[in-house]
């Protein structure tokens, strides 16, 4: 008896708490399709008559789809090296003994206490003076920079869990290094790769400092650089920035729904096992 | 010259060279050198064309800490973390205890909890932003269905960083309870059994076996939650983008308005030196004491 009516407050409270989670992803959506009078005197309810002109202006809008694409190439560009460098990395650290490993490994480990707030003015500079700015390359090569530390630590713990007698077999049959490293390392990773492509992936999805700083030409901003501006130019008109907003919410939820497992595994499993 | 065993050596250092120095090489570039400049910078005035040439030692520093708007900030972040580790936390690992265990419902309502942390910041600020507002968003509609006057909660000094905090609470809570449920379920059944067997029940077992056993995990929790709570930016800009009257600023959103827009390098340098030496004194106390043992 006491167990029942212990879990059933349980479950109020949880019922209670999805609905905290779900109204403010509901409202956006629903008010999406409102009119704005509709939204000021029925900020819950359904749209009284829906509107489908917010959202289907966006959808047929080129800048719409050139945020997106950008967003796209910065965040594949970025998890393509920072998986390829930090896993080459990571290999030497994992299977080559050599004078000064250690103090290179620590090297990279203390990227991961830099703050990237810190570097922002130099990086700015650099990127400047390189003749970067007003190329992709702005963007992603800061973002390969701040991945690598915590990827170089995962492929390795990875790396080094591999069989030992695999790569002796190997290297007896004539095998060199970087063979074994595109022969057996990297097809045998592909759990870790997950890993280390989700947390890129989502980080540079999301990315908004980075981009605010270093890109100022409207044909390279990312979906969130063009959310920001869109919410500049209409203020207060919500139905439209909401169906902006929730836009980007729709994907973001079915990206998480399908690859739920390697996501939670990525942004925590990650964290958990170092 | 030509042995095996020398051609095995040159290939192994070849490797070795080419293998890692592309990643060295960004990383130093990118992020090693950008903080050490930074450093270099803050002892300047500098508008960030030519050389830095205008030497004003420590003065970007004292005029950082005489700041008030800069002090505020770091108030700001400081009580962000107070209420991530005294509030948001416990309740992460509350819910984290109930829905660890094989219950009816479980995955759907840790699906549901992390939901908010994998959405951008940007957008979750202007979600809120909107049912923030006092003319068209959801609390004003509650406000009203109570006849009451609606709260301009994100533009009124009081309650804007109340706002804040609700949302930041919103967002993250869902990280903690997963990275709480990962260690619970890592914790071995025999053990959990062998409580149940002398008579424990959940809030015993929970208090006196399962929270000392993820202590680890806890521990880990915290010092994300500090980092991340010292370099928050994204979520700020579009509630509040600092305001009303700089009561909502963050150190970096600070660092934004006051070194970035305006162009000052050096004085902008200082602010991310200050940052860095919070978050770097912070990780070593963190490392030398509390994580050793892990």
């Amino acid at each position: 008896m006491f167990s029942n009516f212990r879990s059933y407050y349980m479950y109020l409270f949880l019922f209670l708490l999805a609905g905290i989670i779900f109204i403010p992803l509901y409202v956006s959506i629903a008010g999406g399709f409102k009119t704005i009078g509709d939204l000021r005197t029925n900020s819950l309810g359904l749209p009284t008559e829906w509107i489908v002109s917010n959202y289907t202006s966006l959808l047929v809008d080129n800048k719409f789809w050139l945020f997106t694409w950008n967003s796209v190439l910065y965040a594949a560009g970025t998890t393509f090296l920072v998986i390829l460098l930090a896993s080459m990395t990571a290999f030497v650290f994992a299977h080559m003994k050599f004078i000064g490993s250690r103090f290179l490994f620590n090297y990279f480990i203390l990227g991961l206490t830099f703050p990237f707030a810190t570097a922002i003015l130099p990086l700015f500079l650099r990127v400047r003076d390189l003749g970067l700015l007003g190329s992709v390359w702005a963007v992603i090569l800061p973002q390969i920079a701040f991945g690598l530390a915590f990827a170089i630590i995962l492929f390795r713990g990875f790396f080094r869990q591999m069989p030992s007698e695999l790569f002796d077999a190997a290297f007896v049959d004539g095998c060199t290094y970087s063979q074994f490293y595109f022969r057996f390392t990297l097809p045998l990773s592909t759990p870790i790769i997950a890993t280390v492509a989700v947390i890129n992936l989502v980080g540079s999805w999301n990315n908004y400092l980075l981009p605010l700083i270093m890109i100022n030409s409207e044909s390279l901003y990312s979906w969130p650089l063009g959310i920001m501006v869109f919410r500049g130019e209409y203020i207060t008109d919500w139905p439209k920035i909401l169906a902006f907003v929730s836009l980007t919410l729709i994907p973001a939820v079915v990206f998480f729904l399908a690859l739920q497992r390697f996501i939670v595994a990525g942004l925590t499993g990650g964290a958990v096992k170092e | 010259m030509q042995s095996p065993k020398f051609n095995a050596l040159l290939s192994k250092y070849s490797t070795l060279v080419i293998f890692i120095i592309p990643a060295l090489t960004i990383f130093t570039m990118f992020v090693v050198l950008p903080i050490i400049e930074a450093a270099y910078y803050s002892f300047y005035r500098w508008d960030g064309y030519g050389d830095p040439n205008k030497y004003v030692g420590l003065k970007n520093y004292k005029y950082l800490f005489k700041n008030k708007t800069f002090i505020l900030s770091l108030k700001n972040n400081f009580y962000i973390i107070a209420i991530s580790l005294f509030l948001q936390l416990p309740f992460a690992l509350l819910v984290a205890l109930m829905i660890s265990d094989k219950i009816r419902g479980a995955n759907f309502f840790r699906t549901v909890f992390f939901l908010p942390y994998i959405l951008a910041e940007i957008v979750t600020g202007l979600i809120w932003a909107y049912i923030y507002d006092g003319n068209y968003g959801m609390v004003a509609a509650i406000w009203n269905f109570f006849g009451a006057e609606p709260p301009h909660m994100i533009a009124e000094k009081e309650t804007a960083m109340i706002a804040l905090y609700i949302v930041i609470f919103w967002k993250y809570f869902g990280i903690h309870m997963m990275i709480y449920i990962a260690g619970l379920q890592n914790i071995s059944k025999e053990v959990l059994e062998a409580a149940r067997v002398d008579g424990a029940g959940p809030v015993t077992t929970a208090w006196r076996i399962k929270i000392p056993i993820i202590l680890p995990t806890i521990r880990l929790s915290v010092f994300l939650s500090i980092l991340g709570a010292l370099q928050l930016f994204d979520i700020i800009m579009p509630l509040t983008g600092g305001g009303p009257s700089n009561q909502t600023h963050s150190m970096v959103t600070y660092l934004y308005y006051f070194g970035v827009m305006r162009m000052k390098f050096g004085f902008g340098s200082a602010i991310g030196v200050v940052i860095f030496l919070i978050c770097f004194t912070i990780a070593l106390t963190y490392q030398r004491t509390l994580m050793r043992k892990d």
